[in-house]
């Protein structure tokens, strides 16, 4: 076999059924094995959308998502989607083509230094120089991408490599990593005293990141924080790792989160971080984020322990091993103050009735929630869409809600919606998307016709890059520099010139029956919701205390 | 406020293509500053050794640290602790002697900072010198005078005393 057979037998070795790929010049060697291979190769119309789309399938299935993409402008489209996966720690492994050996930094047509452009962008990075290395540099991508902190591995495959042979025993290669290491089991005396100080505290409260639900922790979340009952805050990457309309979910924190989750957090005296990272948005002014309470981390990232607030009692461990040993050591139950927490949570009752033309988001989401049941699944592009979706939307279970969190990359929204219907086929899902995020990746439309993929797009239409505008009228004295995006073309034409269905809704009800229609046909449809372009979300200004909202959430009266 | 201290970080490394410039970009990306740098081979075959001098508060070397600890190509890190670490630096220095008399002083000085002279021309010395930086400096001091035509430093290398080993 040669070096493209051997790539592709070892992506099924490691259990890879599908890959999401664009090719070129020197990957057709690449794309000679794939004519020939079981692998399912889905061809995007633009190489980021690969990215996002590997990045969606993993973010939904837990499994490593595979992108391919060529040399030069192939690789370099593909940066934005390698770095939107390493921000969230979503496991991808990330094939590019490569000039061939001998001419490797020649400025060779299409040549460009991939490895070094990825290098601050992807959790590891390899250039086999020998289709003998091959199979092994493709077992330690996955490894590496899947264990640990996942991340993005980058593999990118001179021409000549993909040419030459691979033997049988070159494929039972090992490569040692010596330096790679993760902790997974974490220090019991570091528990127990967690343990004692969770005990001991009179106002605890967990926060609960996207590594709840990379480690597959949810479930030992919601029985902990039952157990202990402990109000339960979530980072944006942490939506879904704990029902949110169980009482003690309380629901997003920080720069757009809720005024009661923000409170909690800051009045507690012992806070319980897990698998988070304490991100600017979450944390607002980090010498005000939760100033009384002992701070307590897990995470399987050491490097994340003490990285932007202080910590009291680090504790290094996978989140699903760990809460598993909290759950076996704790005793104690927390009392009033929780009770007091949830209260003001319940009485916390976004208003999402709106009765207006133009529609107002909040009805929008209302609207999508009626619905849709508990296993659909999401995917939020980013702006106030996102924020919308992330403030009131009530995620129910793990692995239902994607967005991009770390990068904020508009353009996610569609394309991992993409990979998130190839991963999961029998279930719905929804693309939530601004009209400007939409604009950025609607060429994938022509993938969803060619797959089938029933993938529902609700394109929240305001004519503006609306939270980049928000914050123009909020703190540049309404100096609307460059967000009105007007005109912006008639989606429903767009999408019916794809071959897909194209509706438009203007006025309260019909976003729920239309939806309701697109998914009992199982078609691909695109939803242009016309909304009101005034309605701004309140937030935290950047750099202030989570507790400094400004402007007013509707609450229902 | 911590203070920022100078520390002196060894590491060893798996001897691959590219990995001082992912230890380089590492500290480039995260605002970490690099005052030092030497890399060299070990006695096992494919193991390398980097030493870093930097500056920085503790909250900023931890980082660091683990932040190194985070490239895979990496197998260990470890500050080197002032009081218990020999720190040295190699110095190359070409000095303007053109008087016999310049000659016989930068000799004698050399000699007393145990350095040696590698080369003599009519006008210049060139002298060889090892030790930690601050001997280094105070030659360079003694020797400014003369005027210093050019100078070749290496980086800082270090090495823990007694038996233990990184």
């Amino acid at each position: 076999m040669n070096g493209s057979d051997a790539l592709l037998n070892k992506l099924k070795e490691n259990g890879t059924d599908t890959v999401f790929g664009y090719p070129g010049g020197v990957l057709l060697p690449l794309y000679d094995s794939i004519y020939d291979s079981d692998i399912r190769h889905i061809l995007v119309r633009h190489e980021q959308a690969a990215a996002h789309a590997a990045d969606g399938y993993a973010r939904v299935s837990g499994k490593t998502g595979v992108c391919i993409a060529t040399s030069g402008p192939g690789a370099t489209n593909l940066v934005t989607g390698i770095a939107t996966a390493q921000m969230d720690s979503s496991p991808v492994v990330a094939l590019t083509g490569q000039v061939g050996t001998p001419i490797i930094g020649t400025d060779a047509f299409q040549e460009v230094d991939t490895i070094s452009i990825t290098m601050p962008i992807t959790k590891a990075n390899f250039q086999p120089r020998k289709s003998t290395d091959l199979p092994e540099i493709i077992d330690a991508a996955y490894n590496i991408a899947g264990t640990g902190r996942k991340g993005v591995v980058v593999v990118d495959l001179p021409k000549d490599v993909l040419e030459a042979d691979v033997t049988e025993s070159d494929m039972k290669k090992v490569l040692k990593l010596e330096g790679y290491k993760p902790t997974t089991k974490a220090n019991i005396k570091q528990i127990k005293k967690a343990i004692k100080t969770i005990e001991e505290s009179e106002k605890p409260v967990i926060l609960a990141g996207g590594g709840v639900i990379l480690s597959d922790a949810s479930e030992e979340l919601f029985e902990f924080a039952k157990l202990a009952n402990i109000g339960v805050a979530t980072s944006l990457m942490g939506k879904g790792s704990i029902p949110e309309d169980h009482e003690l979910s309380l629901g997003l924190l920080g720069m757009h989160g809720l005024e009661s989750t923000n409170h909690a957090v800051t009045d507690s005296d012992c806070l319980i971080a897990i698998g988070c990272r304490f991100s600017d948005r979450t944390t607002g002014k980090v010498s005000e984020f939760a100033p009384n309470a002992t701070k307590i981390h897990i995470d399987i990232d050491p490097a994340e322990i003490g990285k932007n607030v202080p910590i009291d009692i680090p504790i290094v461990g996978d989140a699903k091993i760990t809460l598993r040993t909290l759950l076996d050591e704790y005793k104690k139950e927390s009392d009033n103050w929780t009770q007091k927490v949830v209260e003001k949570r319940k009485a916390y009752v976004p208003k999402m009735n709106f009765n207006t033309v133009p529609l107002k988001p909040q009805e929008c989401i209302k609207e999508i929630m009626d619905a849709i049941t508990e296993d659909t699944i999401v995917s939020t592009d980013v702006g106030q869409n996102q924020m919308w979706m992330a403030h009131y939307y009530k995620t129910r279970k793990p692995r239902t809600f994607i967005s991009s969190g770390g990068l904020g990359t508009m353009g996610f929204g569609l394309p991992a919606a993409i990979g998130a219907q190839v991963a999961k086929p029998d279930e719905n899902v929804l693309a939530i998307c601004g009209d400007g995020g939409f604009q950025m990746v609607s060429q994938e439309l022509a993938t969803i016709k060619e797959y089938d993929l029933p993938v529902v797009t609700c394109v929240l239409n305001n004519r503006y890059l609306g939270m980049v505008y928000q914050w123009q009228v909020l703190y540049y004295e309404n100096r609307v520099s460059q967000t009105k995006l007007a005109p912006t073309p008639d989606f429903v034409k767009l999408a019916e010139s794809y071959g897909i269905c194209g509706e438009r809704v203007e006025k309260p009800g019909e976003l729920r029956e239309t939806i309701q229609n697109a998914l009992k046909s199982r078609e691909a449809t695109v939803i242009d919701i016309v909304i009101d372009p005034s309605e701004l979300l309140p937030m935290v200004p950047p750099g202030e205390k989570i507790t400094k909202i400004v402007g007013e959430y509707k609450v229902e009266e | 406020m911590t203070k920022r201290n100078k520390h002196t970080i060894s590491i060893l490394v798996e001897n691959k293509t590219g990995v001082l410039q992912r230890v380089a970009g590492l500290f480039t990306r995260r605002d970490f500053n690099i005052d030092n740098i030497t890399v060299g081979k070990t006695a096992e075959p494919g193991i390398s050794r980097i030493t870093i001098t930097t500056y920085g508060d503790n909250r900023t070397l931890e980082q660091i640290i683990k932040q190194l600890n985070k490239l895979i190509e990496i197998i260990k890190v470890r500050e080197m602790k002032p009081e218990t670490t020999l720190r040295r630096q190699l110095a190359l220095l070409k000095i303007h002697a053109p008087t016999e008399q310049d000659k016989s002083e930068i000799i004698q000085y050399t000699n007393i900072f145990r350095g040696h002279i590698i080369d003599v021309t009519p006008k210049t010395i060139t002298i060889e010198i090892t030790g930690n930086p601050d001997k280094i400096n105070a030659l360079m001091d003694l020797l400014r005078p003369y005027g210093i035509k050019e100078t070749a430093k290496t980086g800082i290398t270090a090495i823990g005393r007694g038996q233990k080993t990184l």
